[in-house]
């Protein structure tokens, strides 16, 4: 007989362990989670090693949707290789788009146009707002919860409608390219993203309301999965999983790239809990701080949009290369901040129109990397929790 | 297709049943939740607020095949996940419909040519239904393949069909 009472319902890991010692023989079981399983976000499989409810390791598999665009970045020449990068992180195609043409255009010395690049903020941020919003959501089915699914999805079909107007697609963009943008703003594009920032803004204090603050939600996410600070450098996490175990690190600001040292911007990064409604349960490096990090980016990007609107000047859009876009034999090696943390392009040319090579940093799969490491000693309902607040995107994985 | 299939001749009771069981079938299709890449984002943009798959009948998408009629398979489908797509297919239960959502599916897509892990179309994998051509498909198109479906749907019958000579 255990020596403390049993409670109804084990609340936290130390209920569960002091129950199971000794008292019942149990038999570790290997469970597969995955390809196929609505929480892993496409195509991941984790393999479980479990001891009843408690999951003592996952070790996650990949490669389920290896798509070689490495070796197709190798094939065609530059700006046909853009539609590719769209494919990687689909969520957030733009800032694929961007990080590329940024690699193209150092290694050949384009200039862009000023108004280009302003452009180009507005829709690597409207991008980030979306990618955020069905992280938002899809985080909430994955706590059983709907509603936020719905809405997130509705606040992102606006910005779809943006991008729709701007350039023709509703997900694979291609509109960012060597040189500048495909074409300029349409009419009426920048009365439209005003009025679609005003809306928006509130709603954010509302879905704070509806889930991040949800008791039930902080339940779930609160203290689950902690990251330390030391251990998110080491494994090399970046973007909000980083900063949502509390380094503050944004390459926007750190090592700002496109005009990124212009605007005025804050890094949220994950705090402990107790103070500025903050639930007390949350520890820094959590799930819910991971999550509460990319709530509080949207209304960072928010607030770039609003200088964007204010200060895009006129004049060209594109800067048009010449004649085929020859590759200098060089090489260069250039990160952006993605939505889901530092994505790096490595373009090596070799004085023709086709790349010698392009190696791709996706941060989702340096992200995941972690997973080993947290899932262990967790509860079976944790890991979809963890792998929700990492938010990986498989094509961007598997590449 | 189960135990009612090819026993009966062609009458009026058993057409009046085919109308009443594909009648049934078509306007309840529950989906699997198979999402593989960019196109499943599609889809689910298609079971969310604006678009709305519900109001056809097959917003309940199911986490598992055993529950599903109707694969969408959205994405790209690789080397390494055609044998569990095609063992999900076997385990969803008769009458059982597949859906080649997105270029990828139809016929590789933008992977046709160097990508050596794409497989070149899922009809090379399991039988399909509808092809949705697009590269992600909006999801207007996919409500467009949904409702071909069920035009297919309905013109299925439980009757003998005539030996062949």
């Amino acid at each position: 007989m255990p020596d403390a009472p049993l409670t109804n319902s084990p609340d936290s890991l130390a209920d569960v362990e002091r129950v199971v010692p000794g008292e019942l023989r149990t038999e570790e079981m290997l469970l597969n989670m995955g390809p196929q399983h609505p929480s892993t976000h496409g195509v991941l499989r984790l393999v479980l090693r479990t001891d009843g409810e408690l999951v003592l390791e996952a070790v996650p598999h990949i490669g389920y949707l290896h798509r070689c665009a490495e070796k197709i970045g190798e094939s065609v020449a530059s700006f046909q290789f853009i539609p590719i990068t769209d494919r990687l992180d689909y969520l957030a195609a733009m800032i694929n788009n961007q990080g590329f043409s940024l690699a193209v255009e150092k290694l050949a010395g384009l200039e862009v146009p000023e108004r280009a690049r302003y452009i180009r903020v507005i829709m690597a941020e409207l991008n980030r707002i979306a990618s955020h919003l069905v992280s938002f959501g899809t985080y909430g089915l994955d706590m059983g919860a709907f509603t936020p699914f719905l809405y997130g999805f509705r606040e992102r079909e606006y910005i779809l409608d943006l991008f729709e107007a701007a350039c023709g697609a509703r997900l694979t963009y291609s509109f960012i390219t060597p040189g500048g943008v495909t074409q300029d703003l349409p009419d009426g594009f920048l009365d439209n993203l005003a009025r679609f920032l005003d809306y928006f803004e509130p709603k954010i204090d509302e879905y704070n309301d509806l889930l991040s603050f949800n008791y039930i939600f902080i339940k779930r996410t609160a203290g689950v999965g902690v990251i330390s600070p030391e251990d998110a450098i080491a494994y090399g996490l970046t973007g909000p999983c980083l900063r949502g175990s509390g380094v503050k690190w944004d390459l926007r600001r750190c090592m700002p790239y496109e005009l990124y040292d212009r605007f005025d911007f804050e890094i949220p990064v994950g705090v402990a809990g107790g103070t500025d409604r903050i639930p007390r349960e949350v520890v820094a490096g959590d799930s819910w701080s991971r999550y509460f990090v990319r709530m509080q980016e949207m209304k960072q990007s928010v607030r770039i949009l609003r200088q964007c609107v204010q200060q895009l000047p006129a004049g060209e859009f594109r800067n048009k290369p010449k004649g085929i876009l020859k590759l200098p034999p060089k090489e260069v090696y250039l990160e952006v901040e993605g939505a889901r943390g530092q994505l790096g392009f490595l373009v090596v040319g070799d004085g023709k129109a086709v790349p010698r090579r392009v190696k791709i940093r996706g941060p989702s799969f340096c992200n995941l990397a972690i997973t080993k490491h947290v899932c262990r000693q967790v509860l079976l309902a944790d890991i979809a929790a963890i792998l929700g607040s990492i938010d990986v995107v498989m094509g961007e994985v598997d590449r | 297709m189960g135990w009612l299939h090819n026993r009966f001749e062609e009458n009026f009771i058993i057409t009046s049943v085919d109308w009443a069981l594909n009648w049934a079938r078509s306007s309840s299709i529950w989906p699997l939740t198979f999402g593989l890449a960019c196109c499943a984002i599609e889809m689910m943009a298609a079971g969310a607020s604006r678009f709305d798959l519900d109001r056809f009948g097959a917003g309940a998408f199911r986490a598992t095949p055993r529950q599903s009629d109707l694969m969408i398979v959205a994405g790209t489908v690789t080397f390494k996940m055609a044998s569990r797509i095609r063992r999900l297919y076997h385990q969803m239960p008769e009458p059982k419909y597949v859906m080649a959502m997105g270029a990828c599916t139809v016929g590789g897509g933008p992977y046709v040519k160097y990508g050596y892990h794409v497989v070149k179309g899922v009809d090379l994998v399991v039988p399909v239904d509808v092809y949705i051509p697009g590269c992600p498909p909006r999801p207007e198109s996919l409500i467009e393949g949904l409702m071909r479906l069920q035009d297919k749907m309905k013109q299925q019958t439980i009757a003998r069909r005539p030996q062949q000579a």
